[in-house]
């Protein structure tokens, strides 16, 4: 590079070559063909074409009213959006223990001879158009701990041919009789309450189809990968699955897989595909198996309305509306503090050594 | 009688000349004879007593130059040998006292035998028997194929910054720790090492190459009584070899004999130190007869252990049973070439990496910015920080582990019972307190990047670019020497705009150091060229061929028409002896070049002092034409006739007399004694009685001449007569063979005959100034920087060239401090801090009384001498005078040596935090260039080493306002931004992991993919500010130059302070929660999963990183607008891809929330909430506190808007020379 040859390399040029044959050519046609001179050019020379935007009060102003007007009404449509999705929310975790475990939910959950269904009437307060969707809501669950999100192995799950790729799936890997598939905490601990709905003692239809990604099912999850060995260690965690389903059609358990990001998640049950109309009551039947009783785990059902938003949260356009609020109120601010306290751009009576003559330092 | 007179006088003279290195030999290592300060630098005493007082003041990386000050200095001393002994002559001190004895044993220590090197000569069997002595391969190459790989993995490995990242990298990889895969935790340190290497192999490579090519040269080496090709590479210590004229040198030779009978030859050292000038070597007498091809040569050289002082060589030769000393005189050093000498045969003493020229290759030291320094201190307020950040992590972890410790057992997401080997145990679990351990270390894993790594490299890449636009810019190339602006250190490029003060040599610096004849004053008549001065090359004719001087010089008629009449009239006489004396008392060397006209042929003047130069030029001009110069004659053309003068003596110029004489025995017969010399060492030699009106007015003269800023030089002459002669002869004699303290006899000889002499004249050369330095010193002032002047140069000079240059003013008040002892010195010291004051209040008054009169202060002029500096610096004067130089805008220094220059730039360093700047031409500015912060080297005259040993070197000192007011400006403002976006950049992005870390159990989970958080600082988000801190510029050039005041950003360092570090570190607390929170809230009891959030995030925080820094930057030009919007799309395509790997958690994650709503509202609502907060207190900063730039920028955007087309002008300003 040019730096070498101008720059600290001169030195080891000179001296550290130790007498590399430099022509000592006096004459100034050598010199002048020899000539060092940069050539011009705007880039060399920092003068390359640029745009130089200032902060004038015009382009603040016109900022903040820009902005207001473009974030009230995203907030005024993302919160109508919100307001007009039905949710029902129903905790059962609580109430679907017998009064007398109620002292002790652990011995109840952990039995196996205990009843664990659980009736639960849920009312409609509102029309939900079809598909209603039907989530499991953990609260107090972290499927983001880090020794749970490691504990698995993307290997396995997608191919057959890596059976025995348990690695990271301690401490749910291996049994006495082999690999465990799918192995690791997640699928371990997949979720097991199952709920049944019906109107009016009609039996409502849940699709359970089609609640996991397609990209899941297609590439992630190997439709040649049958369960083995799942559950069947000294500990149970949770679901057992049918080992004569592969993976990629066991979308309970690709849902359960995608963990999820907070404490506080839901994951999609099955969709209801028909309306459920206003004030209807809705019989849950609760098969409550899954332990949260031991960590003071939320179970909640949750039926639900989806819109453009997605669900039931009027945070944005809350937070849409007051920024665009303050923004408005901000490009009002800098009108009247241009009109009270004008400053004219670029006015030389403003530099330091203008206003102060004696403080120039010299 | 008269006849036989000459004969036995040559006669003499010849045998003088076999029999003992001739005086004649004896040129001043001053490149620079008159130059008083210099030659104070000379003055044996002065440096290394200097030397040690100011060593504790100097950090390591200057030990280098100093040593190269002590080197010529003791180069000095070896040639005048035993100076110190001389106790007769009163030694003048400069400096601290005390250190005479210890400078006396060091000048005659006898080498030791365990400190010598024995080279048996023509014996290199017996020589190298013991395989101690280096061959003459070199090796400049640092790696063979062999080695590259550790040894440059351990050079990189010498940044702590590379440290850090391996002990994260390999802290990743154990199995406790492993927060990233172990891949992606080495990557990126793997590709920086990668780069680095494959830049070092590459300039390794053309080392090899070149190396290979200088081992395989061939020199011609004495075997077996023949003269032999031998391969450079295959030389070694102990041979004899021959070398024909004009051909490098392979190795270190001590000469054994030449062409010239008198064994002089001649060698330009350009390779070694840059000076074109020819200098002079001897070979000994007793060796000068020997004939290698006949008769073997045996002896043995007892020389010191190879060192890299270059000016210094101390020997002992023994030869035929004699013992002689060996000189720095006596040695050509590898890399020289030798000039005007048809051969020369030596013996090689060094060779190869022992050679000096090789021991000298050590690049430019290295040092720290300013700002850098600053930084480290922020650096480690973001370790405290990160400290912090992880202590909260593992303390609430802590917690969490003790609350939950019943429940770990069957936590379905912890799970510490295995049972998968029949057997309960713990599964990963090393007990509370490992577990919190753990936790820390990974938390630092993961939070390491709060100390931006990836800042060092980009700092050195700007760096590189900086400087690449600094070499490049068009208005720092010097046409006349044909070079550029030369960036030799690339650390400290931001420090050029924070200059406080500027230390500035003067001849070289200031001045061209291109003296030319001005004026002369011959027997008390002033002939000053006046109006009618004609530059008429004058030239003599010899066989049809023409030869006129290589420079013309300016030519007074009257005094012309003089020259021209000849001896017969009166003044006639007095200008022929003048010229005469001009012609023959120096030691000019005269070449004849040819041209490319066959019949005109050139004579150029070749000597080691420009004054000399001008002088012989002048002499010259007015037909007085030096022609030849051997050891024992001259030939001069005088008006076109040739007359041959015997050089019957010659004593060199030294610091004590500061004159030179020599002897000429003229055709007729008659010996006259020339001298010359400055004013104050020839007046008092002069002989008073005689002709006392002509000595008035010479003296009235020489006032004017350097009150009107000229450098005068004395010349007188006397006549010997026979017996004078005798007695000077056989003194002269003895004194140029004794083996002890020769060089003091020698002066003392010199002494006792320069007296009672008659005045000639006196001549008066300018030293002009270089273009446009007045200019070039008003706005440096008026940037606030302050300008001082330190220079050799007398008082009265330096006060005319300190008008000249604009630097004083007539409205300045001075205060002159001219004293001889330590309580005057007081004295006028506190005199002036009382005076300066009363002013000070004077025009406080008065600026109160009269409002903003515009007066300002009264400017005070600080002038003060080296003989003042004497008592002053390293005594505790040097508070007052460091109190009195804060209250004047200009201090002058006249009459500094060396290592004064040092010690005043010192003085300053040392008391105030502000960046000093020294630049200056010449080896006597080395000391001061080292001991500044930033150090300029101008490649003038005065050979390169001030360039070597500076930071920056440029042709000319105008280009100092360009350097610091436009380039330092620029770099400053941009280093400093770059610095704290930085910081923010990397912080944001660590406290939105930490931000998360707080909802995961504190077991530090990214959501953001590990493949992201590397790629974060190496992809995402760093080019951008890498381009910005290369071409964003706040002003536009014209701007900077037309208000220098503009400097002052960065003496208030406006662009990096505190205050700005802590706000941003604000903001960026700000940002990162704004980022986390907002999906957070918006995505709170939803089915998001940590991969789709995690993308958004990614995504999230580089578009807002990058538009922080779009909002800042000044100048959009299109490879600003490529950096920051090809960042972030190439972050989105990275993303992409990443989560188009099915092997990935994250698989498809992007392609499903980036088809959400909620998505596209979050990014839009992150963006806009986290910078509204930064906007407003940037816009209510602009309008209502707008500092100067900030101001010059409307102005300059309004102004150009205004003016029709004015932006065309902008881009192209006038000042810029024609596009070629």
């Amino acid at each position: 590079m040019e730096m070498d040859t101008n720059g600290a390399g001169t030195s080891s040029a000179a001296a550290g070559g130790g007498g590399v044959s430099t022509s000592t050519s006096d004459s100034s046609s050598a010199a002048k063909r020899n000539s060092k001179k940069p050539k011009y050019s705007r880039f060399t020379q920092q003068e390359l074409p640029a745009c130089k935007p200032i902060l004038t009060p015009g382009l603040v102003i016109t900022t903040f009213t820009i902005i207001g007007i473009i974030f009230i009404p995203i907030g005024l449509v993302s919160l109508s959006a919100s307001e007009h999705v039905v949710e029902i929310v129903d905790r059962y975790d609580e109430g679907c223990v017998p009064p007398n475990y109620s002292k002790n939910k652990l011995a109840y959950i952990q039995s196996s001879l205990t009843n664990k269904s659980c009736t639960r009437t849920l009312n409609v307060p509102k029309l939900m158009k079809s598909p209603v969707f039907i989530y499991y809501q953990l609260d107090n669950f972290y499927q983001n701990h880090r020794r749970y999100v490691k504990s698995r192995s993307d290997k396995q799950l997608r191919s057959k041919a890596y059976e025995r790729d348990t690695k990271s799936c301690d401490p749910e890997g291996f049994v006495l009789d082999g690999p465990i598939v799918p192995c690791g905490l997640i699928a371990w601990s997949l979720f097991n309450d199952t709920y049944g709905f019906s109107v009016k003692s009609k039996m409502l239809e849940v699709n359970k189809k089609n609640i996991a990604w397609d990209s899941d099912k297609e590439h992630k999850f190997g439709s040649d990968v049958y369960p083995k060995n799942f559950q069947s260690g000294g500990l149970i965690g949770g679901a057992k699955l049918n080992s004569s389903i592969p993976l990629s059609e066991q979308e309970d358990l690709i849902v359960w897989m995608r963990t999820a990001a907070l404490p506080t998640f839901r994951k999609l049950y099955g969709r209801i595909e028909e309306d459920l109309q206003a004030n209807e009551q809705i019989t849950v039947v609760i098969q409550n198996n899954y332990n949260t009783y031991s960590f003071g785990g939320k179970k909640k059902l949750v039926l639900s309305t989806t819109s453009w938003i997605g669900g039931k949260n009027d945070f944005l356009g809350i937070a849409y509306i007051t920024v665009g609020g303050l923004c408005l109120f901000l490009a009002v601010s800098f009108i009247l503090l241009y009109v009270i306290k004008p400053r004219p751009l670029g006015d030389p009576s403003y530099l330091s050594w203008n206003r102060s003559p004696s403080g120039h330092p010299n | 009688m008269p006849l036989t007179l000459d004969i036995s006088l040559s006669q003499t003279r010849h045998c003088n000349n076999r029999k003992e290195n001739p005086p004649i030999a004896i040129i001043p290592t001053s490149s620079f004879p008159w130059d008083p300060g210099f030659v104070f630098g000379m003055d044996s005493k002065t440096p290394v007593e200097n030397l040690y007082s100011i060593e504790p003041a100097l950090s390591s990386s200057s030990r280098r130059s100093n040593f190269s000050i002590q080197s010529k200095a003791s180069g000095g001393n070896s040639i005048r040998e035993v100076t110190f002994t001389d106790l007769g002559s009163k030694p003048v001190r400069y400096g601290s006292h005390g250190a005479d004895s210890e400078t006396n044993a060091l000048s005659q220590k006898e080498i030791n035998d365990e400190d010598a090197r024995l080279v048996h000569i023509n014996d290199p069997v017996k020589t190298n028997e013991r395989f101690e002595f280096a061959g003459n391969s070199i090796r400049t190459a640092k790696y063979s194929i062999l080695t590259f790989v550790p040894r440059n993995l351990f050079e990189q490995f010498h940044r702590v910054a590379y440290i850090y990242f391996l002990v994260i990298a390999v802290l990743n990889q154990l199995p406790q720790l492993a927060v990233f895969g172990r891949g992606a935790s080495i990557l990126p340190l793997a590709i920086v090492l990668l780069v680095t290497a494959v830049k070092d192999a590459y300039e390794d490579y053309r080392r090899h190459r070149s190396d290979r090519i200088e081992n395989n040269r061939l020199a011609s080496v004495l075997v077996n009584y023949q003269f032999q090709q031998k391969k450079w590479k295959n030389i070694q210590v102990g041979e004899i070899i021959k070398l024909h004229a004009n051909e490098t040198i392979p190795c270190d030779i001590v000469l054994l004999s030449t062409s010239d009978p008198t064994g002089v030859a001649y060698v330009q050292t350009i390779n070694l130190d840059g000076e074109s000038n020819l200098k002079t070597r001897y070979a000994k007498q007793e060796t000068l007869t020997k004939i290698p091809e006949e008769g073997k040569i045996t002896g043995l050289i007892k020389c010191e252990k190879p060192n890299r002082n270059i000016y210094g060589f101390q020997a002992n030769m023994e030869i035929d049973g004699k013992r002689l000393s060996l000189g720095p005189s006596n040695i050509i050093l590898r890399g020289c070439e030798l000039k005007n000498t048809a051969w020369a045969v030596g013996v090689a003493v060094y060779a190869g990496r022992e050679t000096k020229v090789m021991l000298n290759s050590s690049g430019a030291p290295s040092k720290r910015s300013r700002l850098e320094t600053h930084m480290n201190l922020e650096i480690i307020i973001l370790s405290l920080f990160l400290i912090a950040l992880c202590t909260v992590v593992s303390v609430c972890a802590a917690v969490w582990l003790r609350r939950h410790r019943d429940e770990l057992d069957f936590l379905p997401f912890y799970r510490r019972k295995d049972f998968s080997d029949g057997e309960e145990d713990d599964y990963n679990y090393y007990g509370w307190g490992m577990e919190i351990f753990f936790t820390f270390l990974m938390s630092v894993i993961v939070f390491q990047i709060m100390i931006p790594i990836s800042l060092y490299i980009s700092m050195e890449l700007v760096r590189v670019g900086q400087a690449y636009f600094m070499i490049r810019d068009t208005q720092m190339y010097d046409e006349s020497s044909n070079s550029r602006f030369q960036c030799r250190a690339l650390n400290i490029n931001e420090d050029l705009g924070q200059i406080k003060y500027v230390f500035s040599d003067k001849t070289g610096t200031l001045t061209e150091n291109k003296m030319e004849f001005q004026c002369a004053s011959i027997w008390g008549v002033d002939y000053n060229g006046g109006k009618a001065s004609s530059v008429d090359g004058y030239y003599v004719q010899v066989d049809g061929k023409v030869l006129r001087p290589k420079m013309k010089v300016k030519t007074d008629p009257e005094l012309l028409q003089f020259a021209r009449s000849g001896k017969e009239t009166k003044e006639g006489s007095h200008v022929y002896d003048f010229f005469l004396a001009l012609a023959a008392c120096n030691t000019i060397v005269p070449l004849i070049i040819d041209t490319s006209d066959p019949t005109v042929k050139l004579i150029d003047y070749q000597g080691e002092s420009p004054d000399e130069q001008a002088l012989v030029y002048a002499a010259a001009a007015y037909g007085f034409m030096l022609i030849e110069r051997t050891s024992g004659h001259i030939v001069i053309d005088i008006q076109g006739e040739r007359q041959r003068f015997n050089v019957l003596g010659l004593h060199e110029f030294d610091s004590d007399r500061k004159r030179m004489s020599v002897i000429l025995g003229f055709p007729d017969k008659s010996v006259k004694l020339f001298v010359k010399g400055a004013d104050t060492s020839m007046f008092s030699v002069i002989e008073r009685s005689l002709n006392v009106n002509i000595i008035r007015t010479t003296e009235a003269h020489l006032h004017s001449y350097s009150s009107s800023g000229l450098r005068t030089l004395v010349v007188g002459m006397r006549e010997l007569s026979t017996s004078e002669f005798e007695v000077w002869h056989s003194a002269f004699e003895t004194a140029s063979t004794a083996l002890m303290g020769r060089a003091s006899l020698l002066r003392k000889v010199a002494s006792n005959i320069e007296n009672n002499l008659c005045v000639l004249g006196a001549s008066g050369i300018e030293d002009k100034l270089q273009k446009g330095v007045p200019e070039a010193i008003e706005s440096l002032r008026t940037a606030g920087i302050k300008v001082w002047v330190l220079t050799g140069d007398k008082q009265e000079t330096a006060i005319s060239i300190g008008y000249s240059s604009k630097l004083l003013t007539s409205k300045m008040t001075q205060f002159i401090i001219n004293s001889n002892s330590k309580e005057s010195c007081r004295k006028s010291l506190e005199d002036a801090i009382i005076m300066s004051k009363k002013l000070m209040t004077i025009s406080d008054t008065a600026n109160n009384a009269g409002g903003t009169s515009g007066a300002g202060l009264t400017p005070v002029a600080l002038i003060i001498d080296g003989t003042s500096l004497v008592y002053i610096l390293d005594s505790e004067l040097e508070e007052t005078l460091f109190q009195l130089a804060c209250n004047c805008s200009v201090v002058l220094c006249c009459r500094v040596a060396p290592l004064q220059k040092a010690g005043i730039v010192a003085l300053v360093k040392n008391r105030t935090s502000d960046m000093t700047l020294a630049i200056g031409d010449g080896a006597n500015d080395v000391s001061m260039i080292q001991m500044a912060d930033v150090g300029v080297g101008i490649s003038g005259q005065e050979g390169r080493q001030a360039v070597m040993a500076s930071d920056f070197a440029m042709g000319q000192f105008r280009f100092l306002v360009s350097l610091l007011l436009v380039h330092g400006h620029w770099n400053y403002q941009r280093m400093g931004y770059m610095i704290l976006y930085n910081f923010y950049r990397n912080a944001v992005f660590v406290l939105l992991l930490f931000w998360y870390v707080l909802f995961t159990c504190f077991t530090l989970t990214t959501a953001i993919t590990e493949w992201s958080s590397v790629l974060y600082s190496v992809i995402y988000t760093s080019v951008p500010t890498i381009v910005v801190g290369i071409l964003d510029k706040d002003l536009s050039r014209r701007t900077l130059l037309k208000d220098p005041q503009l400097y002052g950003a960065g003496h208030r360092q406006e662009c990096y302070n505190k205050r700005l570090f802590w706000i941003t570190m604000i903001d960026t607390f700000w940002q990162s929660a704004v980022v986390f929170f907002i999906p957070l809230l918006a995505y709170w009891g939803s089915t998001i999963d940590g991969s789709s959030i995690g993308d958004l995030w990614t995504i999230a925080v580089v578009i807002l990183v990058n538009l922080h820094l779009a909002m800042d930057v000044i100048r959009w030009n299109w490879i600003t607008h490529a950096a920051i919007w090809g960042s972030i799309i190439a972050t989105c395509i990275c993303v992409i891809i990443i989560d188009a790997l099915p092997s990935l958690v994250g698989y498809w994650a992007i392609f499903k929330i980036a088809r959400t709503g909620l998505f596209w509202l979050c990014l839009l609502a992150i963006i806009v909430v986290a910078l509204v907060p930064r906007f407003v207190v940037k816009v209510l900063y602009q309008l209502y506190t707008p500092c100067d730039v900030q101001i010059a920028r409307e102005a300059e955007k309004f102004q150009s808007q205004r003016a029709t087309g004015a932006l065309e002008v902008e881009m192209n300003p006038i000042l810029d020379p024609p596009r070629r």
